[in-house]
């Protein structure tokens, strides 16, 4: 039980908290920007022309297809090398996460777009509604119920990946985790089982709300 | 064989959150007859079907099936085998051509050999005019085809009994017929049948008795004749006058 | 760009790209097994698994990868339960996948109208036939599209297994940039090497998903 102690020795705690508010701030900082970029992406993504097709065609597919973890590596060490351009971690944390969370959150929007049954838009043009007011009481709506879940969603997907960023070296909490064993490895060398699992926990505990509601949304508006 | 019912049902009763949708209700069918079920929509009537087949447990009284009580879980499976039944909404399987269709149940339930099932299945396709579609898939087929399959495919299991669930009421007017003509072939051939359906001119065409429900009771159990054009009850004098009102307007527009 | 030095390493990478695709793979062939498993204790409501399944793919989809992972690798050794960095790779993405594979199953199985259950029944079918031939080649093909990309994701976190040491692509692609400072060469062999796992499996699967789409239930799944 003394390694389960070092959780609350000293600051330990309150350190641990605090990297999860890096963690946070990261996720919400990207959230926030995909989703904004993501609405417009999704609006373009549902033109017919060609030439845009393609193009954000090959944005989403490199964003499904290469890892988080390699594009933050490209951006961190690839640009820093390229371009002698030093970003910070965090920096090209928030770079990576929007651009991958703005192709998928626009490919939600596109999708959420589409999923609306064309004689929607025709029985309301039938009832004498303006395009305008057809996109404000009828379509919009209607996406909206079906892509705030998947939005959420992507949310929690977006804190989850934010713990590779540990990895290029910003301080959250799973590195706040590794350092406390670290500091503690003489007088509590057990203390990597209760503090990996402090840091499941203190993850589950922010998805996990998070993914209820998005679940009781998708059940409500379903 | 003796004059033993094919199926009796005794005192049936059957709730729903606390609403009586079978009260009390007792008939028997007997080998070769056909009895039709009629009465307002929620009467009851396709709950009764769903219970003589094991779909919904009855709350009280008892279901035998050629003499035998239906007791547990274990007995459903047995029972059946022995009774077809074919629903509103046709439900072939999507991911099996017409020939699997047919012979899912009699290959793997009654463990039959392929080819014979196989062959027979040809011959009752053929017989209500769907020999070129053996291979076709269920999305190909008109409401009335995919109706005309289900009802191959249940008689394929050779039941004791076979239930009709409104087979009709989801298809286009023309293809009723067709359908209809099917069923009145097989109660020629003596087929014992539970029938509940809207159609009342075939009810009476192919009816040897009518079971009139409503509010989960049976009202009136009468021949179909005297049914249709005596009844007994002022409730189902209402009901048959819903389907004069229909008959006027067509003859209207 | 150095050609030499890109020649030198490629075999490299392709051994490592192989240990990628291997741990992936078995990943993704436990992943199903634990997520038909799950599925079923919550289809037949077996008390007890039921809730279990539950609780298990909830703990799953809402913590990362790369912490159960630190947990299994760095935790677990310390009270007595020592697994090889393989192993832990293993354990970590089927304990993930899994709770991805039962949530596209369910929503496969979801999808497959009661009525087909009762008409599968009313046929005479056993609970298990009915299962078998009625009910799973539906829930499949509709959960296929689900598990396709399930499967893409699985190789893509594949990339967090370095962190432990294990001698993946990332860990190659690390390592080349620690000795060499090939940064460029390094990262671009790594983009590749996930291009060239990844991509034939990404269109394989859309592939399937537009002819399941198109075929409504085509006779050929």
């Amino acid at each position: 039980m003394q390694d389960l102690a070092v959780l609350f020795r000293g600051s330990n705690l309150a350190r641990l908290l605090g990297g999860l508010g890096v963690t946070l701030k990261l996720s919400l900082v990207s959230v926030a920007l995909s989703v904004a970029l993501g609405l417009v992406v999704g609006a373009l993504m549902t033109l017919k022309n060609p030439v845009v097709r393609a193009f954000f065609r090959l944005w989403l597919e490199t964003v499904r297809i290469v890892p988080q973890l390699v594009l933050l590596f490209l951006v961190y060490f690839g640009l820093a090398k390229a371009f002698n351009l030093q970003i910070s971690g965090e920096a090209a944390a928030v770079a990576v996460f929007t651009f991958w969370g703005a192709g998928e959150m626009g490919d939600l929007v596109r999708g959420a777009i589409t999923s609306i049954p064309v004689h929607q838009r025709e029985s309301s043009a039938a009832l004498g509604l303006t395009r305008g007011q057809c996109w404000r009481f009828v379509l919009l709506p209607q996406a909206a119920r079906r892509l705030v879940p998947q939005a959420i969603n992507l949310a929690t997907r977006m804190i989850k990946t934010t713990s590779l960023v540990m990895l290029i070296g910003v301080v959250e909490v799973l590195k706040v985790g590794s350092q406390i064993i670290d500091a503690a490895r003489y007088d509590a060398p057990q203390a990597a089982v209760w503090v990996y699992a402090a840091v499941f926990f203190l993850y589950f505990l922010a998805c996990w709300p998070i993914s209820l509601v998005a679940g009781r949304l998708e059940k409500r508006w379903s | 064989m003796s004059n033993q019912p094919i199926l009796q049902v005794n005192h049936l009763s059957k709730n729903f959150d606390g609403n009586g949708v079978l009260k009390d209700v007792t008939f028997s069918l007997n080998e070769g007859e056909v009895i039709v079920v009629v009465g307002p929509s929620g009467c009851g009537k396709s709950t009764l079907l769903r219970c003589v087949n094991g779909l919904e447990r009855p709350d009280s009284g008892e279901i035998l099936l050629d003499g035998a009580r239906i007791d547990d879980a274990a007995d459903l499976v047995r029972v059946r085998r022995q009774v077809g039944m074919v629903f509103q909404s046709y439900d072939l399987f999507p991911h099996m051509d017409v020939l699997a269709n047919l012979t899912l149940g009699p290959v793997k339930a009654l463990k039959r050999p392929r080819a014979e099932v196989e062959a027979e299945a040809e011959r009752a396709l053929a017989r209500v005019d769907l020999a070129d579609k053996l291979h076709a898939l269920p999305r190909q087929l008109s409401g009335g085809q995919k109706q005309r399959v289900a009802l191959v495919r249940a008689m394929l299991m050779r039941p004791r009994l076979l239930l009709l669930d409104e087979i009709t009421a989801a298809l286009d007017p023309e293809m009723v017929r067709e359908v209809l003509n099917v069923v009145l072939d097989l109660a020629r051939d003596g087929m014992t049948m539970l029938i509940v359906t809207h159609e009342m001119r075939f009810a009476e065409a192919v009816a040897d008795r009518v079971l009139f429900l409503e509010g989960g009771s049976v009202l009136e159990s009468a021949p179909p004749k005297a049914f249709f054009h005596h009844p007994q009850t002022d409730r189902a004098r209402r009901f048959l006058d819903t389907f004069e009102f229909d008959a006027v307007k067509q003859r209207v527009e | 760009m150095d050609l030499d030095f890109i020649q030198r390493f490629a075999p490299m990478y392709a051994r490592a790209a192989g240990l990628t695709l291997r741990i992936g793979l078995i990943g993704i062939a436990l992943s199903l097994a634990v997520g038909v498993l799950c599925c079923l204790a919550r289809y037949f409501r077996v008390p007890g698994l039921r809730q279990l399944a539950a609780a298990y793919i909830e703990l799953a989809r809402n913590t990362p990868l790369l912490v159960q992972l630190f947990f299994l690798y760095f935790g677990l050794p310390k009270v007595g339960v020592k697994l090889s960095a393989e192993a832990c790779a293993i354990t970590g993405l089927t304990f993930l996948g899994g709770a991805y594979m039962a949530e596209a199953l369910r929503s496969g199985l979801e999808a497959v109208d009661r009525t087909q259950a009762e008409s599968g029944l009313c046929i005479g079918l056993t609970t298990l036939q009915n299962l078998r031939f009625v009910i799973l080649p539906q829930a499949l093909a509709t959960a296929i599209p689900a598990i396709g990309a399930n499967a893409v994701f699985l190789i893509k976190e594949t990339s967090v297994f370095s962190a432990v040491a294990l001698a993946d692509l990332m860990y190659v692609a690390k390592d080349l940039i620690g000795m060499y400072y090939k940064t460029d060469e390094a990262l671009l062999m790594l983009t590749a090497a996930y291009l060239v796992l990844l991509l034939p499996l990404s269109i394989a699967f859309s592939w399937i998903e537009r002819r399941l789409r198109h075929a409504g239930f085509g006779g050929a799944v």
